[in-house]
């Protein structure tokens, strides 16, 4: 305590924080922006290692020769496919039964709350197929589980083939300690969901599904294959899960060694990796590749079907082939390794940035980056904090003068906090509630289909928050002094800190996201000053803002820049998919958003509108 | 209703406690023993007025108290006797005070440090000086002890005739004298002995308990001129280091705030620490979440963050302390201290 306690030390660190604060923000934030973009330098990063011993001492010897097998299949599902119009359910049940497999289907419904013009659906009823090879000699208490999404058209056949291949190969082996599920889902995201939550028996959203489910036990990894051609040349992975969960490194890993094993191209984030690593073009190139997964991650959306697997602790991939055809290789080797798992995986990191698929960055290392930005709201409320006490000490000399009963003076500066406090909260209720309840008045009112009419009414609840009206403490006596914004900046600078820190800690790249863009006009903001620039500056970093400039980014990333009146139809989009995964899935970025961020920026507004 | 219960209790008993403050405080300025200038340390009665309704609102809307009155935990029915008990106690009733002081160590073993506090209050309204060789001290001493004694054997032999057994007794107090059961939870006991030996955890079990009965010689000894303000100190510490603490325990020591508002000038890390008690509060949901479900964090963050908030608690238990000694200091000495050449001098604890 002696910090804290010896008055000289006190005297001497309040000097410090009053007089070089706006410095020291300055400093920090800059500090936390250049940790950051250093994370992406190639030699700093460490290289990823294996760390779960039961997958690493062994080596197995690729056997499968199954290759035009693989592609009949494919061809065979493709045709079927194309004559059901759908999935072809029944022809999948034949095949998988002939290959050994104990078949079972799951038939399941939703009603989108609001139709998804992305996808063009409203009413979703699908069918999953699952296979269960049973292994010869263990209990069936563990499980893995192999699932290929069912996409309209073209997309995905090769697949399938070559999950049909790999089930009929695997049936001959006698070497499986854990029961290998093969599962073809409908729908993509909505058939995992409704596939998980029927093999865990919980509800959590209000799919219905039906017919009764063969278990395998616990399932203790998963892994997700896209395929769309004939040709594959190298593998895209897909890390990224609902909320921003990431699976544990160690699968990556595994997927990193089987491929330079077999002499195959892999990918992250679709980008190639480069063998210098000093150059500048490779610090852009890693920078780029680490910004594409912050942006990813941040989103808090699935970045394939293996995304859902991760909030039931069971790790997933997916695997996108671009053109190659090592694949079978990779993939048997990996079910081998994985099924000489003891445990779950648990030894390597769980929080992670990757700026190339072999080097990784671990959540020690990019912790700090955010805690200097966190820093500069902290320096700034002990700064407003010391203003007021000073203040109030000062007053209340003066007062106890005047023969009047102290307090009376803060009685009013607390009463007159609370409108304000209540009138963004409320707002941000409205911006959660209103617009999926909403959307039959607003249909019945103006020309726009139901999820244009949620996204059109999501937008101007947000826009009207700002002209709401912010005088309502001139009502209350006392409280248009100086006290009453201090206080109320304070409060919503603590209650931003709060909010991203938490967030942190569930998401890293969401909450620095919206750190790097809030803090600095958080800590700026006041009524008194240059107005206009502010406020254009608070404009800016509001979340929806954001999220604009997020996919600006993005887009440029991937080297596809996309022109104005297209990045504001992917916003659109990008709204409406937001909501819907909400709806859908259990993500919490537009819950987080509307009741936490947006009216904390209410009330960063609110500060600023004080005269 | 036994939320409420506990509310009216404290009610009326800083009513109590406040009326004898200012009697008290009145008779000092009359005996003269108060320095010239310290006119703005005086409270007024007007000031006084709302304390009493504030301490039951801080109560009530307290979010700890609607947490475990939500989780329906038997802390609630705890902290209605403890608030009865110091009810009776400032209400001056000797009788009461240990009939509830015996029926809270019968629940939970701890309040038996509050027997202490209890007593010096009751013995300086009985206005007799606690001197070691005083024969009053020694005879109401021991009349008070063997009330609470013998109310505490009555219950002890009611539940005897209603089990019939002794089961219970181990199964109580041996229970949270041994702490078999680790499941994590706000404290400080459940990591330190799943990482344990065998071999030393009754050593350590020891010091442990020991620790939560220890501060009470020192503090009777520093604060026996002031015995609410000890009563608030041990109930805050029990409430830190027993074995099982819940949120709902530290509800009760935090309504007492209010009564000590006027110390709010000599506090001097109030911002952090009550920053420092908000956030960890915020972040034990989202550790737990992310240890138990999600998978990816370990018990290590959890009981970071456990550590972080029970070192907020002990820092805004003495930093009250601290603030209530120097208010007694300056009150006898004078706000504006000299040194012996005249420059202004700081008070600086050591």
């Amino acid at each position: 305590m002696g910090l804290l306690s010896d008055p000289h030390c006190r005297r001497a660190l309040s000097r410090l924080v009053l007089r070089l604060n706006t410095p020291l923000c300055a400093l920090s934030y800059v500090a936390g922006l250049g940790w950051f973009l250093a994370l992406a330098f190639q030699p700093l990063a460490p290289r990823t290692y294996m760390s779960e011993n039961a997958m690493g001492s062994t080596m197995v010897e690729e056997q499968f020769l199954f290759g035009e097998r693989a592609l009949s299949y494919a061809r065979e599902f493709a045709g079927h496919k194309k004559k059901a119009g759908g999935m072809p359910v029944a022809w999948l049940e034949k095949t998988m039964w002939t290959l050994g497999l104990e078949v079972h289907r799951q038939p399941f419904s939703r009603t989108l709350p609001f139709p998804d013009e992305l996808r063009e659906r409203y009413m979703v009823k699908g069918t999953n197929v699952y296979g269960i090879l049973r292994a010869p000699r263990a209990a069936s208490t563990e499980a893995l589980v192999l699932s290929v999404p069912c996409s309209e058209g073209p997309h995905n056949n090769q697949a399938v083939g070559l999950m049909l291949a790999l089930a009929s190969y695997f049936r001959g082996q006698i070497y499986w300690a854990k029961d290998i599920i093969f599962l073809v889902n409908e729908h993509d995201l909505l058939g995992m969901e409704a596939w998980l939550e029927a093999y865990h028996d919980v509800n959590l959203t209000e799919i219905r599904s039906s017919g009764t489910l063969g278990r395998a036990g616990a399932i203790q990894a998963a892994i997700s294959l896209e395929l769309s051609s004939d040709v594959v040349t190298s593998f895209d992975v897909a890390v990224e899960g609902l909320n921003g969960q990431l699976p544990n490194l160690d699968l990556l890993n595994l997927f990193h060694a089987f491929c330079q094993k077999n002499g195959l191209l892999c990918t992250i984030q679709g980008k190639l990796p480069r063998s210098d690593w000093d150059s500048l073009p490779a610090f852009a190139h890693s920078l780029q590749t680490l910004l594409l997964m912050v942006l990813a991650q941040a989103s808090g959306q699935p970045r394939g079907d293996h995304g859902l697997f991760l909030r039931y602790r069971i790790e997933a991939i997916t695997l996108r082939g671009i053109n190659s055809f090592r694949q079978y290789k990779t993939l048997e080797g990996m079910f081998r390794k994985l099924n000489n798992l003891l445990e779950r995986l648990h030894q390597s990191y769980f929080f992670y940035l990757l700026p190339s698929l072999s080097r990784f960055v671990s959540i020690g290392v990019y912790m700090p980056a955010f805690g200097f930005l966190i820093l500069v709201l902290i320096l700034k409320a002990l700064d407003l904090w010391m203003k007021l006490s000073k203040s109030e000490t000062g007053g209340a000399e003066r007062l106890w003068d005047s023969d009047h009963t102290g307090g009376e003076e803060s009685r009013p500066g607390l009463l007159a906090l609370v409108p304000p406090l209540v009138i963004c909260h409320a707002a941000g209720l409205a911006l959660y509630y209103l617009p999926v309840l909403g959307q039959h008045v607003a249909t019945q009112h103006f020309p726009v289909s139901e999820s244009e009419a949620v996204v059109l009414t999501v937008i101007a609840i947000y826009v009207a928050g700002m002209a709401l009206p912010h005088n309502t403490h001139r009502v209350l006596a006392g409280g248009g002094s100086d006290r009453g914004w201090m206080t109320l900046k304070l409060l919503a600078l603590l209650y931003l800190a709060l909010q991203l820190g938490c967030l942190a800690l569930l998401n890293f790249s969401l909450g620095f996201l919206l750190a790097a863009t809030m803090v600095p006009t958080a800590a700026a903001v006041q009524p008194n000053g240059p107005k206009v620039l502010l406020a254009a500056l608070l404009v800016l970093a509001t979340p929806a803002a954001t999220l604009l400039l997020g996919i600006f980014l993005q887009r440029e990333l991937v080297e596809a820049p996309a022109a104005a009146g297209e990045g504001w139809q992917l916003f659109l989009a990008a709204l409406a998919q937001g909501l819907l995964q909400h709806h859908l899935y259990g993500s919490f970025l537009c819950p987080l958003l509307a009741l936490g961020t947006y009216p904390c920026w209410l009330l960063l507004w609110n500060v600023l509108c004080w005269k | 209703i036994t939320d409420v219960l506990t509310a009216v209790a404290l009610y009326l008993a800083i009513q109590d406690f406040n009326k004898v403050v200012f009697k008290k405080q009145k008779l000092l300025i009359e005996l003269d023993k108060y320095a010239p200038d310290v006119a703005e340390l005086i409270r007024t009665p007007m000031e006084m007025h709302y304390i009493p309704l504030k301490v039951a609102l801080f109560y009530l809307l307290n979010p700890y108290t609607v947490m475990s009155c939500v989780a329906k935990s038997t802390c609630a029915i705890n902290n209605t006797v403890i608030a009865f008990f110091i009810l009776a106690t400032i209400k001056g009733s000797a009788f009461l005070s240990a009939v509830f002081l015996a029926l809270a160590t019968y629940q939970s073993l701890y309040p038996l440090t509050l027997f202490a506090p209890a007593l010096l209050y009751l013995l300086q309204r009985q206005f007799i000086p606690i001197k070691l060789k005083s024969k009053s001290f020694w005879l109401y001493t021991m009349q008070y002890a063997a009330l609470y004694l013998c109310s505490l054997v009555v219950i002890i032999c009611l539940s005897f005739f209603l089990l019939n057994s002794w089961d219970f007794i181990p199964s109580v107090y041996g229970f949270i004298l041994s702490v078999p059961d680790l499941t994590p939870n706000i404290g400080l006991f459940w990591y330190f002995f799943a990482e344990m030996f065998e071999h030393f955890s009754l050593f350590f079990v020891c010091v442990f308990q020991i620790n939560v009965f220890f501060y009470t010689i020192p503090l009777a000894i520093k604060l026996k001129e002031h015995p609410v303000f000890f009563m608030f100190v041990q109930i805050a510490i029990i409430s830190i280091f027993k074995s099982y603490p819940t949120v709902g325990d530290i509800a009760l020591y935090m309504a007492f705030l209010p009564v000590w508002s006027h110390l709010y000038r000599f506090l001097r890390n109030i911002f952090i620490l009550s920053c420092v008690l908000i956030v960890c509060s915020l972040l034990f949901p989202v550790l737990w979440h992310l240890w138990i479900y999600a998978g990816s964090a370990n018990s290590n963050f959890y009981y970071a963050i456990t550590l972080t908030f029970n070192i907020g608690q002990i820092l805004l238990i003495s930093d009250y302390f601290y603030a209530f000694l120097r208010r007694e200091y300056y009150l006898t000495h004078g706000l504006h201290l000299t040194r012996q050449d005249g420059t202004e001098a700081m008070l600086v604890l050591k």
